[in-house]
């Protein structure tokens, strides 16, 4: 592999990430009453005297004199006392413990399961959040209580542990120190009564301490922290850029199928892979065709205990051939080993023959160069074997459709009474036949197995020979009795599973739409409002729940808030602030129906992106009493993860918007320069060097050129003022602060003013003013506007040929009043004529002479937008360009009658 | 007016002191000059100059002070500098009783021009006092009420000759919006600025100017109107 002899960058992370955690360390053990708990204070009172800041968080002594002993001179913290149930419980005090930050803290039992109410649900979540806020922590672990060696050690010693870690826990730690104990030794010291047992039958706990059962859990113990080992020398060989002998190219498949004994072949195939040091994928192939819903709850929920394993989980859409399928996934991925579980044992193994061979039968026949791997099933978790075949539906059938089916033949049996006068006895049966296959239709596969038993005897009984009894006597009834069974079973079968894969096939269609349908709605939304507003009204009408999507605030303070609601929802109780902001800082699912703060009325799931949260989404079912069902923890975490997707892409359409703006600012703040250099110091070179001459020369000048110097100086200072009013205004319009002040004023006034102003440049050409007589009032700032039309012309009269016509022309026009300024220039490009309206934007060409700042026409229309009005480019009447302004008009309030005139 | 007129300059900036100085002078006026509000206010008390140009901008007191403070006990005329965009300022100041505003920078002409006007309609109750006032071809009797223009009587509403009286006694200064309209409309109606638009509009229609080019009654955009003495 290319790049091998360069340090792999996870594994620098990983370090990375290590050294501003706490350090963990675990003692672990075979069984309880090896003395962990003893080796760890043991370990802590060492520490201590070296001047470690070491507290307790929580240490159970059971009452033994030496482990208290061991306790005394470390301090402890004050258990958090939680009410459960009426009884008073003692827990660890998360919080107080992250309040006085230790050094080091040491936490007993890392499998306990917290006292519902606590923060976490699992007493390592705890350890893993102290661990995250630095503090170093020190604990204790037995190895029947790992995920993965869950199945081994119940089938070893038939208790099956509740309380399990995930592997990655041990992974975690730092340090790992086996605490041993002979198993002899631990006998006797059990018989000395020495070791702390919990509700634990007296029958189990001697069976559990047997001496078969604890060698095989210390061989478990020294696997499990030789395994430890490898992987830290592993992970040290990577990050040291040390070539290695792990097969890096190998991978394991692992083949779950979607009945009960998924989650065994998940952990075997972990273990088998983590003894290969080679990496696994979970893969299972959806199937249409009687695929039980709690069966795909089984594959799904073994995918997810796959993710938690640390292996990958993979599903493919149905397929026509799951075989086919899995080899062909199996050929992309470099695996070079299939794992599958045992097909099922058939409860009536040659009742018929076999239509087809199972799953597992063909894949190992057709693996070809794949190693294959059959894995028993766990006996304690299913009743059956693990079987890569779909499990049969075991729909019980409902009183409802007993009744139905009973109807159906009861009916049967009366047509064929009809139907008896005209047709042989063997044909009366076509008429049962055709009601096992309406059943089988409407009701599935086994109604119509139970209509098909109750045709078989109603037939029976009312048609064969004798009558009214089970009884046949003529061979050839017997014959028919027979064939009509196997053909309304094999009938009725049949229908019902093409019932059941179109109910299939219309459940994932209705999903599918649904995501679909939300996926567009989420697309073509460019707001996040918008956005945040499509997933809650999604959430909240496809899981009939509330929703909320919580995003983080814009201004640095952080936190989140409530960026949409479904129903519209701005208030959270503390309580679930809380739990959202553990999800919001640990990226985790938090509040109700998980892990962490199962106490609140909300789920709150974090919207992941490869770049971390982009926030999260709360649910509130009305129903808390019962958990959340697989299908809606699917539809949740798809429309989460869509959500996820359509929030950040608006942030960085946001990001780009905002980058672009930055540029923006920045090219203007390049041309104001060039801009502010060439046109202050072009009048400015003007003005000096009359003046210089003037000061210089003046006696030996005639007096006309003299004038004329005079009269040079006074235009340019003249310019270079326009110059400098139109930057204070620009300044103005940038920092927001030009808002109108308003007041009644006539446009002729306006109009008066700047040709006054303008008298210099405009000296040279034909002014025409075309005013319309009823052109009404205008409530605007006449300053501002003064300036729009001395910009105007000023430009007019930069751009158009002195002796050339300019017109200045206003009307009223729908309730607005036009304002047009025409010349005879060279016009404006239509290419050209959004931009010219843009800062320090100049027509090219054909202008070079021409000194202008670019800044005219910006500042018009910043001071016709604040106005509420428009301005746009056309053609002039005669060539040349218009100018066209567009202001608003309001109603003018009358003023007062007056009567008298003068004489 | 007798002897050569006083002038009282109050400007920080001696560049703007120096034209001023140089350009009055060569024009025969007599010119002082202050570069403090406290300095202006002393000069002005102890050599009663005829008239003082005033910068709104100085460092040491506001602008509108000084023009209070020399109104206390004088009525001479002020024609302050104020800045554009600052029309705010000049309203105020002329509110408070100066007589006429320049907005720096200015053209020293235009200058002369406003200085010699408010130098001639002082005190401006002497403009009330006279009876006949003539600008240009417009003839006004106020004794009379009766307004022609080159000869022909002119129609005035009564509000529309109140609004002429008020221009023609200050003729070349001058008058605010809000000055004007209480004046004319009385104090309720300061901010009916669109009456004014209006009376003006019909005003100039029966007097013959035009808005768009103005010759008789000329808007100071954001601060009032100014009758055009002949000049």
């Amino acid at each position: 592999m290319e790049g091998e002899d360069r340090p792999q960058p996870e594994a620098l992370l990983e370090q990375a990430a290590r050294e501003h955690r706490g350090r963990l360390k675990i003692f672990l053990g075979a069984a309880p009453g090896v003395g962990k708990t003893y080796a760890m204070l043991e370990d802590a009172q060492r520490r201590r005297k070296e001047g470690a800041d070491i507290v307790i968080g929580i240490v159970e002594s059971h009452g033994r004199l030496e482990t208290e002993a061991l306790m005394r001179g470390l301090e402890a913290i004050p258990r958090q006392l939680l009410s459960y149930r009426g009884r008073l419980l003692s827990e660890l005090d998360l919080d107080a413990v992250l309040a006085r930050r230790p050094a080091l803290v040491l936490v007993d039992e890392l499998a306990h399961t917290n006292v519902p109410g606590s923060r976490h649900e699992k007493r390592f979540q705890d350890v893993e959040e102290l661990l995250d806020a630095g503090i170093d922590v020190m604990t204790t672990l037995n190895v029947q209580h790992l995920e993965s060696l869950n199945d081994i050690v119940a089938r070893i010693t038939r208790i099956r542990v509740r309380e399990t870690l995930p592997d990655s826990v041990l992974e975690l730690a730092d340090e790992i120190e086996l605490i041993d104990l002979p198993p002899d030794e631990l006998i006797q010291r059990l018989r000395a009564g020495k070791v702390y047992l919990r509700d634990q039958a007296h029958r189990a706990v001697n069976h559990f301490f047997s001496r078969g059962n604890l060698t095989a859990l210390r061989e478990l113990a020294l696997r499990a922290a030789a395994e430890r080992v490898d992987s830290q020398m592993i992970s040290y060989m990577r990050a040291h850029a040390i070539p290695g002998p792990w097969p890096a190219s190998d991978r394991l498949l692992a083949c779950v199928g979607d009945g009960p004994g998924a989650e065994s072949l998940v952990r075997a195939a972990k273990r088998a892979a983590d003894r290969q040091r080679m990496p696994w994928i979970a893969l299972h192939v959806l199937r249409a065709e009687s695929a039980s819903e709690r069966g795909r709850d089984q594959a799904a929920a073994a995918l997810q205990l796959a993710e938690q394993l640390g292996g990958e989980a993979v599903t493919l859409p149905s397929a026509a051939d799951t075989v086919d399928e899995i080899l062909d996934y199996a050929a992309g991925r470099n695996v070079t080993r299939l794992m599958v579980g045992r097909p099922r044992a058939r409860r009536l193994p040659h009742l018929l023959p076999r239509l087809r061979a199972s799953i597992t039968e063909r894949l190992a026949r057709r693996a070809g160069h794949y190693d294959v791997t059959i894995v028993a099933a766990d006996s304690m978790e299913a009743p059956s074997p693990p079987t890569i075949r779909a499990d049969e539906t075991q729909r019980p059938i409902s009183l409802r459709d007993g009744l139905l089916v009973a109807g159906a033949v009861a009916l049967s049996t009366a047509l064929a009474f009809v139907a008896d006068f005209f047709l042989d006895v063997p044909n009366l049966s076509l008429i049962f036949l055709t009601g096992v296959l309406v059943v089988a239709i409407r009701l599935g596969l086994w109604p119509s197995i139970l209509a098909s038993l109750l045709s078989f005897f109603a037939y029976n009984f009312f048609f064969t020979v004798p009558y009214h009894t089970f009884a046949v006597h003529q061979t050839e009834d017997l014959l028919t009795i027979f064939f009509f069974l196997v053909i309304a079973t094999l009938t009725g079968n049949l229908a019902g599973r093409l019932r059941e894969r179109a109910d299939h096939t219309r459940q994932t269609a209705r999903r599918i739409a649904n995501l679909y349908e939300f996926s567009r709605r989420v697309a073509s939304a460019a707001e996040i409002d918008d956005v945040a507003w499509a997933v809650v009204s999604h959430v909240a009408n496809t899981l009939q729940c509330q929703a909320v999507i919580l995003l983080p605030r814009e201004a640095k303070a952080g936190g989140l808030e409530i960026a949409a609601g479904f129903p519209p929802e701005d208030h959270l109780t503390t309580a679930n602030w809380a739990a959202a902001e553990w999800a919001w800082q640990h990226d985790k699912p938090a509040g109700w129906a998980s892990e962490t703060l199962p106490g609140s009325d909300w789920l709150f799931l974090p919207m992941d992106t490869p770049n971390g949260p982009v926030g999260l989404v709360g649910v509130c079912f009305a129903d808390r009493t019962r958990p959340l069902t697989m299908a809606q923890r699917r539809l949740l975490s798809a429309v989460v993860d869509q959500a996820a997707l359509a929030v950040e892409r608006t942030n960085l359409a946001r990001d780009i918007e905002e980058k672009r703006l930055l540029t923006e600012t920045e090219s203007l703040r390049a041309a104001l320069l060039s801009s502010i250099s060439h046109d202050l110091r072009t009048p400015l070179v003007s003005i000096l060097g009359s003046a210089g001459s003037l000061q210089s020369y003046g006696d030996r000048i005639p007096p006309a050129q003299r004038a004329e110097l005079l009269e040079t100086i006074q235009d340019e200072a003249e310019r270079l003022n326009r110059f400098v009013q139109n930057l204070l205004d620009m300044t103005r319009l940038g920092y927001g602060a030009l808002t109108p002040k308003r007041d009644w004023i006539d446009l002729r006034d306006v109009i008066g003013r700047a040709r006054q102003r303008l008298k210099k440049p405009l000296a040279a050409f034909r002014l025409s003013v075309e005013l319309a007589e009823d052109l009404p009032l205008l409530h605007a700032d006449a300053v501002l506007l003064e300036q729009v039309m001395a910009n105007l012309l000023d430009n007019a009269a930069k751009y158009a040929p002195p002796g050339t016509p300019i017109t200045i022309a206003a009307r009223p026009s729908d309730g607005m009043v036009e304002l047009r300024v025409s010349d005879r220039g060279p016009g404006i490009p239509p290419a050209d004529r959004a931009a010219v309206f843009d800062m320090f934007y100049r027509v090219r060409g054909g202008d070079r002479e021409k000194a202008g700042t670019g800044l005219g026409l910006a500042i018009c229309r910043g001071i016709v937008a604040a106005h509420g009005g428009s301005i746009r480019v056309e053609d002039g009447p005669d060539g040349g360009a218009s100018i066209v302004v567009t202001l608003p008009c309001p109603a003018v309030p009358a003023a007062p009658a007056e009567a008298g005139d003068t004489p | 007016m007798s002897g050569i007129a006083r002038i009282l300059v109050i400007d920080d900036e001696p560049q703007i002191r120096k034209f001023l100085r140089i350009s009055l002078e060569a024009n025969g006026f007599e010119v002082i000059e202050a570069a403090t509000g406290k300095q202006g206010i002393d000069l002005c008390a102890t050599r009663t100059p005829d008239l003082v140009v005033l910068d709104l901008g100085l460092p040491d007191l506001d602008g509108q002070q000084v023009v209070r403070r020399i109104r206390d006990w004088s009525p001479v005329p002020i024609i302050v500098l104020s800045v554009r965009a600052a029309e705010a300022e000049k309203v105020a100041a002329l509110d408070s009783g100066a007589n006429d505003y320049m907005t720096k920078p200015f053209g020293i002409a235009e200058f002369m021009a406003r200085l010699r006007a408010a130098l001639r309609s002082r005190p401006a109750e002497e403009g009330a006092a006279q009876a006949l006032h003539r600008i240009g071809d417009l003839e006004v009797d106020l004794a009379a009420h009766r307004v022609t223009l080159a000869g022909a009587p002119v129609k005035l509403s009564r509000k529309e000759f109140d609004l002429l009286r008020l221009l023609v006694i200050h003729a070349g200064r001058v008058l605010t919006h809000d000055h004007l309209l209480r004046e004319v409309w009385g104090p309720a109606h300061l901010h009916d600025t669109q009456y004014l638009r209006v009376y003006i509009g019909h005003l100039r229609q029966k007097l013959g100017d035009d808005a768009a080019e103005p010759k008789l009654i000329v808007n100071e955009i954001g601060v009032g109107y100014r009758l055009m003495t002949a000049e």
